[in-house]
């Protein structure tokens, strides 16, 4: 049965942070809302009934996946770093 | 007029956006409930398929044929991954500190306990081979952080191929035993669903360490 | 409204937000993040398809989700890889 100050808290909250994470000005602070959405996501796989899915995607969809993303932001960074000088920072546009 | 377009372009993309947003959901909501029929199938040969999970007898027993394909994309996405011969830097260790090294003594074994129990209780409790491969790829990537760890390229290849390797092997044997493809016997069903998860365990791991290092073992260019 | 359809339409509207992110934002990472959120949509959808009216949940769905998970992260792993050989060749 819907709570709605449970699951409607919990789906504003992924849409905005879904949002955030898709507009933000700096790619560090859209993966840092990619993997608090990614956690959200869990909560709700466990609110519907499915908690082996809650768990690979806490495992998986957000942690594997912001730690690879993570990474591939400080390995776009060295190799600009290394080959053309450009902005020291990874900015969005 | 470029310029009015530019800056229409947000106001459109938004109004595109819902207008699909609400065209996929009244579709979505004129869908007929789920009658349960596909539920009550499953449901019922549970006991037969030899584990107490049903999320894991399906992928593992009724549906096995997706999970061997899905093994075998796992390892084809690393083997792509490699091909792409990135040439990144040697080493990528973080700089010691107390904070970490405290942190890989307590969480390294934590890890390893954890991703065991996960793949052993997936059999009657939510868990399984992903979920403990999943965990047991982030005890490998810290131990991988702070530079304790190099495998070789034989052992990293070994371990990524062993999973579909072993999917494969059982999913042949099986028409020996039982005369089908991936139709294991009835009384042994939930060994060989242990013995498959477990493969499958170790070669998540590995691939998704790897896939993160990106790097391929034993390439010495720099 | 129930639960059901509650999650189903944020599914629909993470899947609708990703879209956009995909075909409107420029840089690779931006994207692909888009790409992973319509996936989380995907899956919300299909989660909640396997909720009926006072039945037991349907693990079919749930199998597929998890397949689907697993097979976004190798995804969004090579996608990664892709990006930064399209940086290095630049």
């Amino acid at each position: 049965m819907i709570e709605w100050w449970v699951d409607g808290l919990l789906g504003v909250m992924m849409l905005w942070l879904a949002w955030q994470a898709l507009s933000a000005a700096d790619l560090l602070r859209a993966v840092a809302m990619f993997v608090t959405f990614g956690l959200l996501v869990a909560i709700a796989w466990i609110r519907l009934g499915a908690p082996d899915v809650a768990i690979a995607e806490a495992a998986i969809g957000a942690g594997l996946t912001g730690a690879l993303l993570l990474i591939t932001i400080r390995r776009m960074d060295d190799q600009r770093g290394s080959g053309t000088q450009e902005k020291p920072r990874a900015k969005a546009d | 007029m470029p310029r009015l377009i530019e800056r229409c372009l947000p106001v459109l993309a938004g109004a595109g956006a819902i207008a699909l947003g609400a065209l996929i959901a009244a579709a979505l909501l004129r869908t007929p409930e789920n009658d349960g029929a596909m539920a009550r199938a499953a449901l019922e040969a549970l006991p037969d398929s030899g584990v107490g999970n049903p999320v894991t007898a399906v992928l593992l027993n009724f549906r096995a044929f997706d999970t061997l394909l899905e093994v075998a994309v796992l390892l084809l996405t690393l083997v792509a991954v490699w091909a792409l011969d990135l040439r990144l830097p040697r080493t990528e260790a973080l700089p010691a500190s107390p904070v970490f090294s405290s942190l890989l003594r307590i969480s390294g074994p934590l890890l390893v306990v954890i991703a065991g129990y996960l793949l052993w209780v997936g059999a009657s409790e939510p868990g399984g081979a992903f979920q403990a491969g999943a965990v047991l790829a982030g005890g490998c990537l810290l131990l991988r952080l702070a530079g304790r760890w190099n495998p070789g390229a034989g052992f990293v290849r070994w371990a990524a191929s062993v999973g579909l390797l072993v999917f494969l092997l059982t999913a042949i044997a099986m028409p020996a035993l039982t005369g089908g493809l991936l139709q294991y016997p009835h009384a042994s069903a939930g060994m060989w669903i242990l013995l498959i998860e477990t493969a499958a365990t170790v070669s998540i791991a590995a691939i998704l360490t790897a896939l993160f290092v990106a790097r391929e073992p034993g390439e010495t260019r720099p | 409204m129930t639960v059901t359809d509650f999650y189903a339409l944020v599914g629909v509207a993470l899947f609708v937000m990703g879209l956009s992110a995909l075909i409107l934002r420029k840089r690779d990472l931006q994207r692909i993040l888009g790409l992973n959120i319509m996936g989380t949509g995907v899956f919300m959808v299909l989660v909640t398809s396997a909720l009926g009216q006072g039945q037991p949940a349907d693990p079919v769905p749930h199998a597929m989700v998890l397949t689907g998970i697993v097979v976004a992260v190798s995804a969004t792993a090579f996608a990664l890889a892709l990006s930064l050989a399209r940086e290095r060749h630049k």
